[in-house]
């Protein structure tokens, strides 16, 4: 059967370990309400493509070298009081994709495969991009599971976990470095523009479903495994792009659930 | 409550104008407060002691040169109109935000229990009450069940944070913030968002607390009546510390009158309407003509 060549079981393999990986990230990104900021973060990721590209090495690493500057630069105007970051994020995150289509545009040699670099390509991935996304996943993984109380204590509770002495600078930071390691990672599979999809829908999903935090990160991760096997069987059998596929089935199962919280059936969703 | 005022008593006989870096010339009396930039004396034995906090923000002062000492066992209740930077005392208290000028000292075996204003917003998180009262702290089942019991919040412990009233969620609050055993408690308003006789019930419960565990108190709020009964200690805050002193003595300062309209005065019985400066409309107060009497000073206030 086609369904096992190697492509598409490199693209099934490197799906279902992003599935995973983004899970925890995607919660606490719903959490925190921070989907405007990771989004911004992961489209400034085409100018990391356009640095990458330029000079000769995996686009990967140009992605997370830029993502890391631009979120920096986030946290950095979050400083200042006057404009809310919501409206900064609306203005900044067109702006990093202007300038990423500018960079690539502008870069010597054939012309760069834009939507490959939005979009993704996962049934492009080669094993060295598995290797990649496994390897940076146990490190996110491990990193979530290190951090994860202090996380949750400020999840819940900023203000509170602060005077009660959790270092919430430093932790938002860690935070934000493996927020932009994931969207580095996942940026070949899903591209830059459907990454955040990739990680806030399967946690919007679930949260309806889920009474407690773990619970809730193990369901994004059943309900992100899922659609990534679902929607690459769909891309393949009606020749539909990859990752959009998948992020479309994620959307569906989240338009379910919120439809099911809508109805007062959701935990802890009423009040 | 005695020996817990010493600096604004000793200063009340020998006020002092002053043009200090706050810029209103109104006599300021308080024992440590210096016009020629000495280094601030803090009280060793206070829980927390704050010297010459002064907070700007986009080039406006919210804080100006505020002292304030909160001693074991006593209950210290702010209080000021809206906008009068109690929140932002509280903060800069806390350590959450840095002030502009001046410093706070915290007696290093300072266990603060918290409990905020209210959730910034809806609790995304899911998670049940005994859930997050252990959050952060480990087993402690037998305390949790006890201390619902004591804020009267025992049927919601294994409903979710977000589905809590108002009121639910301010006790649990308080539940999560004795459960530190803290020797300072600080409470941010924690009347919003509860029923008058619930405000009773609950400073009822706070002093009852205080008596048995023995912590000492920070409560802030925008009104009066029942809060102030049960203080030690009132400190009326508009920017700057206006006065402050045991609650009668509070009631009865013409600063206080000024702040809060004769209304809340009379509420104390005896209101007399003295001017020895005015606030502007930003709040900011001026010394009146040549009037900077404060013999009708009360005891424990300081003339501002």
């Amino acid at each position: 059967m086609l369904i096992f060549e190697p492509f598409f079981l490199r693209a099934l393999l490197a799906g279902i370990g992003l599935a995973i990986v983004a899970a925890p990230l995607g919660c606490f990104v719903v959490w925190q309400r921070l989907a405007y900021f990771g989004e911004t973060v992961a489209q400034a990721g085409l100018i990391g493509v356009a640095l990458g590209l330029a000079l000769h090495m995996d686009v990967t690493w140009g992605v997370l070298v830029v993502a890391l500057l631009v979120a920096a630069l986030l946290l950095w105007f979050g400083r200042q009081k006057l404009v809310g970051l919501d409206p900064v994020l609306g203005l900044l995150h067109h702006a990093a994709l202007a300038a990423g289509v500018i960079a690539t545009s502008m870069l010597d040699g054939p012309p760069v495969d834009l939507a490959g670099f939005l979009f993704g390509d996962v049934f492009a991935v080669s094993s060295t991009d598995v290797t990649i996304i496994y390897v940076g996943g146990a490190i996110v993984l491990a990193g979530i599971l290190l951090l994860w109380q202090p996380l949750l204590r400020l999840a819940v509770h900023e203000e509170l976990a602060a005077a009660e002495g959790v270092k919430r600078d430093r932790i938002r930071a860690a935070f934000i470095f493996l927020l932009a390691v994931t969207i580095a990672v996942a940026m070949k599979i899903v591209g830059i523009l459907l990454v955040m999809a990739f990680l806030v829908v399967p946690a919007v999903a679930a949260r309806p479903l889920a009474g407690t935090p773990e619970r809730m990160v193990l369901l994004t991760a059943l309900i992100a495994v899922a659609s990534v096997v679902v929607g690459l069987w769909l891309s393949f059998a009606f020749d539909a792009p990859g990752g959009p596929s998948i992020v479309i089935v994620m959307s569906l199962v989240a338009a379910l659930s919120l439809s099911w919280a809508a109805l007062g059936r959701g935990s802890g969703a009423t009040r | 409550m005695a020996g817990t005022d010493k600096n604004l008593t000793a200063a009340a006989a020998a006020p002092n104008a002053c043009g200090h870096a706050s810029g209103h010339g109104c006599a300021h009396a308080q024992a440590d407060h210096n016009c020629a930039g000495e280094v601030p004396v803090f009280n060793p034995d206070a829980l927390i002691s704050a010297r010459g906090v002064s907070v700007t923000r986009g080039g406006r002062d919210q804080l100006i040169d505020v002292n304030l000492d909160i001693n074991e066992r006593e209950i210290v209740t702010l209080i000021g109109p809206n906008g009068a930077g109690k929140s932002t005392l509280v903060r800069v208290l806390l350590g959450l935000e840095k002030p502009t000028r001046g410093e706070v000292h915290r007696r290093t075996d300072l266990r603060i229990g918290y409990v905020p204003q209210r959730f910034d917003s809806d609790v995304s998180v899911p998670m049940t009450v005994e859930r997050f009262l252990t959050l952060g702290l480990g087993r402690n089942g037998g305390r949790v069940e006890d201390l619902l019991r004591q804020v009267d919040a025992s049927s919601v412990a294994q409903q979710q944070l977000g589905q809590l009233s108002g009121g639910e969620l301010q006790r649990v609050l308080l539940a999560r913030a004795l459960l530190r055993k803290p020797n300072l408690l600080v409470l941010d308003e924690p009347a919003q968002g509860v029923d008058y006789s619930g405000e009773a019930d609950l400073y009822n419960l706070i002093g009852r607390l205080r008596d048995e565990a023995g912590f000492g108190v920070l409560l802030v709020s925008h009104d009066l009546h029942i809060v102030m009964a049960r203080s030690d200690r009132v400190v009326c805050l508009n920017r700057h510390v206006c006065c402050s002193g045991v609650p009668q003595a509070v009631a009865q300062h013409p600063a206080y009158g000024r702040l809060f309209g004769p209304q809340a005065a009379r509420a104390f019985g005896i209101y007399r309407h003295e001017h020895d400066h005015h606030h502007d409309l930003a709040g900011m107060p001026h010394p009146a003509s040549g009037d900077t009497t404060d013999s009708d000073s009360p005891e424990g206030g300081s003339a501002c």
